[in-house]
């Protein structure tokens, strides 16, 4: 951040966008929406969780400049004027709403919404104190984390995050827990009404923060212990992890139901996508916004070749694959020929044009014969092998994560090789990596063959999985979401690709209330990283280098990186 | 024969005639320089020199073997290879991972090794940066990794584009000091330049390119002293 220029009152600016923050989320009913949920029950709805979590943060940043530019104190009174600032900014709108009707305008400025701010108060003037005071503690508490040592901050963090995450999330993953043997008694203590129990929630906090604390302890002689290890025992140890993760991947659909075996299907796509728009953007850095199209050619091509309804041919999933595959290759490489001279801001319109011609020829009246037009195609077949047939979420399951093993393998192997190393210089620099000896036609194509090849792949399975194509399920938003799930994760780095699709996918899927406000979120979550973390949740080496170069904190293992435990 | 041999070379952008017949030959060990004002087709001949633009007439070739036609990457192998103007380095990139690109067409594990050691003997400072994010290197140092990259790629002949551009007067010193000692090792180089004092200093021959075309070219030493070279371009009067 950078350092304060001389603010009278230090956080007040800050103090401000966290009000016009909270105002807005009020305003725009996602507050209302998510006062159903529960984080913890009857304590804490997740509505008021999310304005209090919002406020929380900007504080928690208002604190940061303040410590930065003069000290402890100034971070202090910079948190606190920041939650007053916003809790004022609330009440503004509180005593608006009793002045005009603001539904007249906005649908979702409520009366409920307003009685949640004033605490459920009759009067005015207690709910108004319960607010001041509100954002009094929550700055102050803000400011007190941030001064807090890095160990026990990232301990309180890490509690906080658990107990808002599980509380939630209560509606999916209480049901999985109970169901499973003694962690549902444990689970039936955690959980009650729709949200956590007060002794759940700090048991969890406890739990997280203690965890938390442990491995920053003695995280680091377990590495320490890790790498004395022999050779042999080291790869002992690498092969009991992978068994482990290949064991719990392989139960995970059993383990988790119906339902959250198909979010996870979902994910697992968008990872498939993921990993092929990466090839395209994050290696060879050729801005790609037609990719939907090659997903589109890929499940039309095993709707046209499987489908009983068009008559053509009436191959097999497994027969149809490779031509999708094939197809997609094919059309990657005609998409490239026209645009090998074009660069960023050209290349990303004409691949545009490029996502939308295809979904207008599908959805073309006159090739409806071939094409199935509006309708679509259906009665596409499941894949099968042998008598197991990947009927449902939970079966298909494990063709998607079978095939995010082959792309994620390929895709990594073709990073650290000769191809690897041309995308990266064509990614940094056109011309020098001509001038280097590097064939800039074969490596585009490639790029462009490679990512769409992936594509397809993914949209064969999809085909196969909805049993049936139709034009809108390839609109551009597809394309722009992979896209955000990349630059979210981190462009260019895989392991980010997981990270975004679970978060911008998974997440939504999970919070059905978000819907509604999907790319609003998406759109918030990408200023928010373009403003706190450019380089993504997970980034690859080269850029986190360049945007923390002369950084003088030592930059610590990513968040989502610890979290996961990479080594 | 010369080492590389440029005959009567036509090269246009869209309707601009930017090279209107130029002929330029280098033998093996010299330095020859082009010198010649803004807009003179410096550029334009190097990069016609290294297949990046393509002449519609005339003909380039190396060690006697046609190079007209080939593509800019398949020049590279055949020997040519470019320092490009303005430096160019990969910014983001350590030095290490700029120096390994230079040996992108090289796959000869043992020769980029000696390669590297070549590099880091030439240059001293890069093998104390060589983890260093090349970015945040200082202009000098760039250009110290330009040609460094450069010489990576095993270069019969080095196409070297205004290396002193941009750079401080004591900087430049160096430069060319360096030029002199890799010629000195036994490279070939073609040197454009606006610099003309310092490039007919270290160079054994030396054009001069005006509008697109050859006023007259000589050996080093009396083109700087001719009289029409002083006046436009050392600044004499
Ligand atoms: N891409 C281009 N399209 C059209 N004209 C160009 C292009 N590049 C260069 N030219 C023109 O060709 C002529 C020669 O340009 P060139 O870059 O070779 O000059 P130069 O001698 O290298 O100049 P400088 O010393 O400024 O680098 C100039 O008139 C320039 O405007
Ligand atoms: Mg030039």
């Amino acid at each position: 951040m950078r350092p304060e220029t001389s603010e009278r009152l230090p956080g007040l600016s800050l103090g401000l966008v966290a009000g016009a923050c909270l105002v807005l989320l009020t305003l725009i009913g996602i507050v209302e929406a998510f006062s159903q949920r529960e984080i913890v029950s009857g304590v804490l709805s997740m509505g008021e969780g999310l304005l209090l979590f919002t406020g929380l943060f900007i504080a928690y940043l208002a604190a940061d400049r303040g410590l930065r530019s003069a000290g402890a104190g100034r971070a202090l009174a910079a948190g606190i004027v920041c939650g007053v600032a916003a809790a004022a900014l609330l009440g503004g709108l509180v005593l608006l709403s009793r002045a005009v009707n603001l539904r007249q305008v906005l649908i979702n400025a409520s009366p409920a919404v307003f009685q949640m701010l004033l605490f459920q108060q009759e009067e005015l003037l207690p709910g108004l104190a319960l607010l001041g005071a509100t954002g009094l503690l929550a700055g102050a508490a803000a400011a007190g984390l941030r001064l807090l040592p890095p160990v026990p901050r990232k301990a309180v963090t890490a509690g906080l995050v658990l107990v808002a995450g599980l509380g939630m999330l209560q509606d999916t993953v209480y049901p999985v827990l109970s169901s499973w043997g003694p962690l549902g008694d444990i689970a039936d203590w955690v959980f009650e009404g729709l949200g956590l129990s007060r002794g759940g929630a700090l048991l969890l906090f406890l739990a997280a923060a203690a965890a938390s604390a442990a491995w920053a302890v003695k995280g680091q002689a377990l590495r320490g212990g890790i790498e004395k290890l022999s050779p042999a025992g080291r790869r002992g140890l690498r092969f009991a992890g992978l068994a482990l993760l290949a064991f719990v991947l392989a139960i995970l659909p059993q383990a988790l139901g119906l339902f959250l075996s198909e979010v996870l299907t979902i994910v697992g796509l968008y990872v498939l996508l993921g990993l092929g728009l990466n090839i395209v953007v994050g290696f060879a850095g050729l801005l790609d916004l037609g990719y939907v199209a090659f997903f589109a050619i890929g499940s039309y091509t095993v709707a046209i070749l499987t489908s009983p309804e068009l008559g053509f041919f009436s191959l097999g999933f497994w027969q149809a694959l490779p031509f999708a595959v094939l197809f997609g290759v094919i059309a990657g490489v005609l998409l490239g020929i026209p645009v090998l001279k074009m660069r960023g801001d050209y290349l990303a319109i004409a691949t545009l044009g490029f996502g939308e011609i295809i979904r207008i020829l599908v959805l073309s009246d006159s090739l409806r014969p071939w094409l199935g037009g509006a309708q679509g195609i259906g009665k596409i077949p499941k894949a099968e092998i042998g008598a197991f047939e990947f009927a449902g979420p939970q079966e298909i399951y494990y063709l998607i994560l079978a095939g995010c093993f082959l792309v994620g393998f390929i895709s990594w192997r073709l990073r650290d090789s000769r191809i690897g190393r041309a995308w990266m210089a064509v990614r940094e620099d056109e011309d020098v990596a001509q001038a280097m000896g590097i064939n800039l036609v074969a490596a585009k194509l490639l790029a462009f063959a490679t990512g769409a090849g992936f594509s397809a792949l993914s949209g064969a399975i999809f085909a196969s999985k909805i049993g049936s194509v139709y034009p809108h399920s390839f609109n551009v938003m597809i394309s722009i979401n992979i896209l955000c799930v990349i630059i979210v994760g981190g462009i260019g780095s895989m392991p980010g690709v997981i990270v975004g699709a679970f978060a911008l996918v998974g997440l939504p899927e999970l919070l059905r209330e978000f819907a509604e406000y999907r790319l609003l979120v998406y759109g918030a979550a990408l200023v928010a990283m373009m403003l706190l973390r450019p380089e993504g949740l997970w980034p690859e080496a080269t850029r986190r280098r360049e945007l923390h170069e002369g950084e003088i904190e030592p930059q610590a293992e990513p968040p989502a990186a610890a979290a996961a435990g990479r080594p | 024969m010369a080492m590389l041999e440029i005959r009567d070379i036509h090269t246009y952008y869209g309707n601009i005639h930017a090279l209107k017949g130029i002929s330029v030959e280098v033998e093996r060990g010299e330095i020859v320089t082009i010198i010649g004002a803004n807009g003179a087709g410096k550029s334009t001949l190097l990069k016609t020199a290294s297949g990046i633009l393509r002449p519609r007439s005339g003909s380039i070739r190396l060690e006697g073997r046609e190079l007209t036609r080939l593509a800019p990457h398949e020049v590279v192998r055949e020997g040519i290879v470019q320092v490009p103007e303005g430096r160019r380095i990969f910014g983001r990139l350590t030095v290490l991972e700029n120096l390994d690109m230079g040996a992108f067409t090289c796959s000869d594990r043992r020769r980029n090794a000696a390669n590297l050691e070549r590099v880091f003997t030439l240059f001293p400072r890069l093998k104390e940066r060589s983890r260093q994010v090349a970015g945040t290197l200082s202009g000098g140092e760039q250009q110290m990794l330009a040609m460094g990259r450069a010489l990576m790629a095993n270069p019969k002949i080095l196409l070297m584009d205004e290396p002193s551009m941009g750079l401080a007067p004591v900087l430049v010193d160096g430069i060319f000091e360096t030029i002199r000692r890799l010629n000195e090792a036994g490279t070939t180089i073609l040197l454009v330049e606006q610099n003309a004092r310092m490039a007919l200093q270290v160079a054994r021959r030396g054009y001069v390119l005006q509008s697109g075309s050859i006023l007259f070219s000589d050996a080093a030493a009396p083109l700087a002293e001719n009289e029409m070279v002083r006046k436009a371009y050392l600044g004499e009067h």
